[in-house]
């Protein structure tokens, strides 16, 4: 096979793999901010249940947590979630990410100072106003490096779909080597990476700058 | 009368930090509260701006009441939308200012009189752009707070609090975190609120400026009221053996 056929079908496995990746944030990031708030609460009950599965979501491997919603409801209900697996793969990631993400946003919050929302108070904004003009902006600004670090992980995570064989661009990449006993479809997944990758941090940095004006 | 506090307690847990304190403001007066650290000053104007709730007694704004207790010995506070009205008669200035860092110094002043108030954009600008002039302070309408020394900022977040129009401005120590050759710049501002007659209730430990610009001067010690009246009586013929203590401390 040669190297441009090579990389063109992987090409196809990399429409999937941004879908993975493209769906992950736009679902792990609000999810995200939402269990952070609930792991917040001053109900001990509620905070207590969202420590304990953040704790389990970040203590286990994503891998098997892929395995878990792909396969697991088969053997326990004797049904799958979907004949497309991109939708346990989907979800298996997005809850993934929204534990690690409630975790940077708990942070960020909480290391806004009290006055913050005190001067607000006196001004007469609602909770919800304060929330969302006051205090969020700011955090945002504080967690964006540990975002960052996050959809870079993700990024290479992608690859982790081929466990439950979906035919995202690693997957497929690990075919071919398998076919044709060649390491060479590794060496263009790696580029692939390193290019998405490049192209994140280029992103994030745009961002992050344009949160510069102050401190 | 703008504010009447009436026999107000307040407990931290187990810790009794303002014991049965009644205190009233009235319009045009400009009021400074002294006394030594952990007296309650602080604690008192949280009070009365509704950052703390009391444990016992009743406030009143305007004739309003804000809080009050019943015969059980409940405190009830009115809900937050009818509190939400009566937040608009005062104003307080912090001693760390709280500006916030992501608005302009413009928008600092004009978010909460469109956002709370829902007044019109045209209106609010010039009154604040009006408000920032007077501070002195107009070419830095469109700096981040960050970009500006404490002094300034300081005299931002005063304008902050004078743009909603309170009734009452509350100061808690508003130079204190301010490096001392910063402190004259603020004070003055203060002054000249008080030569407009703004109604002013300032925690400082700046005595001369206590004893130039208040009409009444207020001594806090232990939680208790210990000693008020015309700052020339309460400076210069001292009553109390506790007032004169602390005083002593201050002469230079
Ligand atoms: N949130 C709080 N929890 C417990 N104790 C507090 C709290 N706020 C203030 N105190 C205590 O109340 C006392 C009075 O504090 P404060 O009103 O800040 O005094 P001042 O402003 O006169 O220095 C102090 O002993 C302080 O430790
Ligand atoms: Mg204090």
């Amino acid at each position: 096979m040669s190297l441009s056929t090579m990389i063109l079908k992987m090409s196809v496995g990399l429409g999937r793999t941004c879908s993975i990746f493209f769906l992950t944030l736009l679902i792990s990031l609000p999810l995200g901010l939402v269990v952070a708030l609930l792991r917040r609460s001053k109900n001990k009950v509620i905070s207590g249940f969202f420590r304990f599965i953040i704790s389990i979501l970040r203590g286990t491997p994503l891998m098997l947590q892929l395995l878990a919603v792909t396969y697991g409801p088969y053997y326990l209900f004797g049904f799958s979630v979907s004949r497309n697996k991109l939708i346990p793969v989907v979800i298996a990631f997005a809850i993934n990410y929204a534990a690690y993400f409630a975790e940077i946003y708990r942070g960020g919050i909480e290391s806004i100072s009290n006055g913050q929302y005190e001067a607000a108070e006196v001004l007469g904004y609602s909770k919800f106003q304060t929330f969302i003009g006051i205090i969020l902006p700011q955090v945002v600004k504080r967690i964006l490096p540990s975002i960052t670090n996050e959809i870079v992980t993700l990024v290479k995570d992608t690859s982790l779909a081929f466990t439950v064989s979906y035919q995202e661009m690693f997957t497929i990449g690990k075919q071919i080597a398998n076919s044709q006993t060649s390491f060479m479809p590794f060496v263009v997944a790696g580029v692939f990476y390193y290019v998405f990758n490049a192209i994140v941090d280029f992103v994030m940095g745009k961002a992050e700058k344009s949160m510069d004006y102050y401190n | 009368m703008i504010l009447e506090m009436n026999n107000i307690s307040k407990n931290f847990g187990d810790l009794s930090v303002i014991k049965d304190i009644s205190f009233n403001v009235d319009r045009g007066e400009v009021v400074s509260i002294i006394g030594p650290s952990g007296s309650g000053k602080s604690t008192l104007l949280r009070c009365a701006t509704f950052l703390e709730t009391i444990s016992s007694g009743e406030i009143r704004y305007m004739d309003t009441v804000a809080a009050y207790t019943d015969p059980n010995g409940t405190v009830n506070y009115l809900t937050p939308n009818d509190l939400r009205k009566i937040k608009g008669y005062f104003g307080l200035v912090f001693q760390q200012f709280n500006l916030f860092p992501h608005y302009s110094v413009l928008r600092n002043l004009m978010d909460a009189p469109l956002k709370v108030q829902k007044r019109h954009k045209d209106e609010v600008e010039a009154e604040c752009m009006e408000l920032l002039r007077k501070m002195g302070l107009e070419a830095k309408a469109n700096a981040y707070p960050c970009q500006l020394s404490g002094g300034q900022q300081q005299r931002v977040a005063i304008a902050r609090a004078l743009a909603m129009k309170p009734e009452v401005l509350f100061f808690d120590e508003p130079t204190s975190a301010l490096d001392p050759e910063l402190t004259g710049e603020v004070l003055k501002v203060i002054k000249q609120l008080a030569e407009e007659k703004m109604t002013m209730v300032v925690v400082t430990h700046e005595m001369s400026f206590a004893r130039a610009v208040s009409d009444r001067v207020i001594f806090m010690d232990g939680g208790v009221i210990v000693e008020q009246g015309h700052p020339e009586e309460v400076f210069g013929n001292t009553m109390e053996e506790r007032t004169r203590q602390f005083l002593s401390n201050y002469s230079r």
